[in-house]
């Protein structure tokens, strides 16, 4: 799943501090499995808003609701008839709501509440971690399953490099060295010899180096199938 | 027994403390209450196993969230005592007050 982070409330309220009636509007695709920004996260967070203005003196009305996913127009329409009735709406889906939103509804502005960080999953409650950089041609079975694009420091492909010590990556104390796992994992599935294979150079135009992506699906553009 | 505890004090009961939420707290804050306080089981006699655990966790949460808000976190807590413990009813909400009462009126109104 997509994971994210929720912004500061400082952040948030600056946002809309002089706006008079908003719209905070959850999704309950990713956002609500991360616990960031589904209809809990939408209700509390307007609790808070109005909360803040009240106590500054200033207070708002606040709305909240949540789609069914902000990243598909056949939800996001459902917005149509009340969205002109606030001066704001404060999105808590990760970055591509609020786009697929300011793109449905041009007159309207919509900020977003939350920071959103990487694809990956929950290693433990309240723990999620990376576990891949949608790269575009994806190559995790030559390394035991363990993707080194998203979970190396660095995206090496040939082995870890000279900064790896006891399991542990340079860059972060607190991040395992991916590369110890995947050569750690070859040795005891009696595969090592795979990592000598000489890989060809990646072709980075299917990631973000080719700039932004599009998939087509050919049968689903003609319809139906 | 005929205890006194302070007028001023409304009380919601819940099955469980369990059942109370984040945004129950929030709304009473909201609506102008000076303090909220949940008074759930002893820790490890939930009848529910852990609702109570859950319930210090949300206070948690809402104290971090006055307390970001500039608000004091005291006017949020937990305490916990068992159904026989009439007396410790009685005292907790006078402490409760008296602790409001020092911290005087929310500033959100
Ligand atoms: S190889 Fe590419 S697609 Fe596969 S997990 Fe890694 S980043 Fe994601
Ligand atoms: S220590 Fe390991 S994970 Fe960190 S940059 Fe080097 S090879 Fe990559």
């Amino acid at each position: 799943m997509i994971v994210a982070d929720r912004k500061s409330l400082e952040e948030i309220l600056g946002m809309v501090a002089d706006r008079e009636k908003i719209l905070i509007l959850g999704c309950k695709g990713c956002v609500t499995v991360c616990n960031v920004g589904g209809l809990k996260e939408a209700e509390i967070l307007a609790s808070t808003v109005r909360i803040a203005r009240k106590k500054e003196g200033k207070p708002v009305e606040v709305a909240h609701r949540v789609l069914e996913r902000q990243c598909d127009n056949e939800y996001v329409t459902q917005l149509a008839d009340t969205v002109a009735d606030y001066d704001a709406v404060v999105s808590m889906a990760c970055g591509v709501g609020p786009q697929f939103l300011s793109e449905m509804y041009p007159d309207q502005v919509f900020f977003p509440a939350v920071n959103t960080t990487f694809f990956g999953g929950a290693v433990q409650h309240g723990v999620w971690e990376e576990r891949c950089a949608g790269c575009g041609a994806c190559g995790i079975h030559l390394f035991g399953g363990l993707c080194p694009i998203a979970r190396c420091a660095k995206s090496l492909l040939h082995g870890p490099c000279g900064g790896s010590a006891n399991g542990i990556c340079e860059v972060h104390k607190d991040t395992a060295c991916i590369w110890d796992a995947i050569v750690k994992k070859k040795m005891d599935t009696g595969h090592l010899e795979d990592l000598v294979a000489v890989k060809p150079f990646k072709d980075w135009r299917t990631a973000r180096d080719g700039g932004p992506r599009r998939s087509i699906r050919e049968e689903l553009v003609k319809g139906n199938i | 027994m005929r205890l006194s505890y302070p007028a001023n004090i409304k009380i919601i009961q819940v099955p469980c403390t369990g059942r109370v939420d984040i945004i129950h707290l929030m709304s009473a804050l909201e609506d102008g209450a000076d303090g909220v306080y949940v008074a759930g089981c002893l820790e490890g006699e939930c009848h529910y196993l852990e609702g109570n655990y859950k319930a210090k966790r949300k206070v948690a949460y809402v104290k971090n969230v006055l307390t970001e808000l500039g608000i004091e976190p005291e006017r949020v807590a937990m305490y916990n005592l068992s159904s026989a413990q009439g007396a410790r009813f009685a005292e907790i909400a006078n402490d409760m007050v008296k602790q409001i009462r020092d911290l005087g009126p929310t500033p959100v109104r």
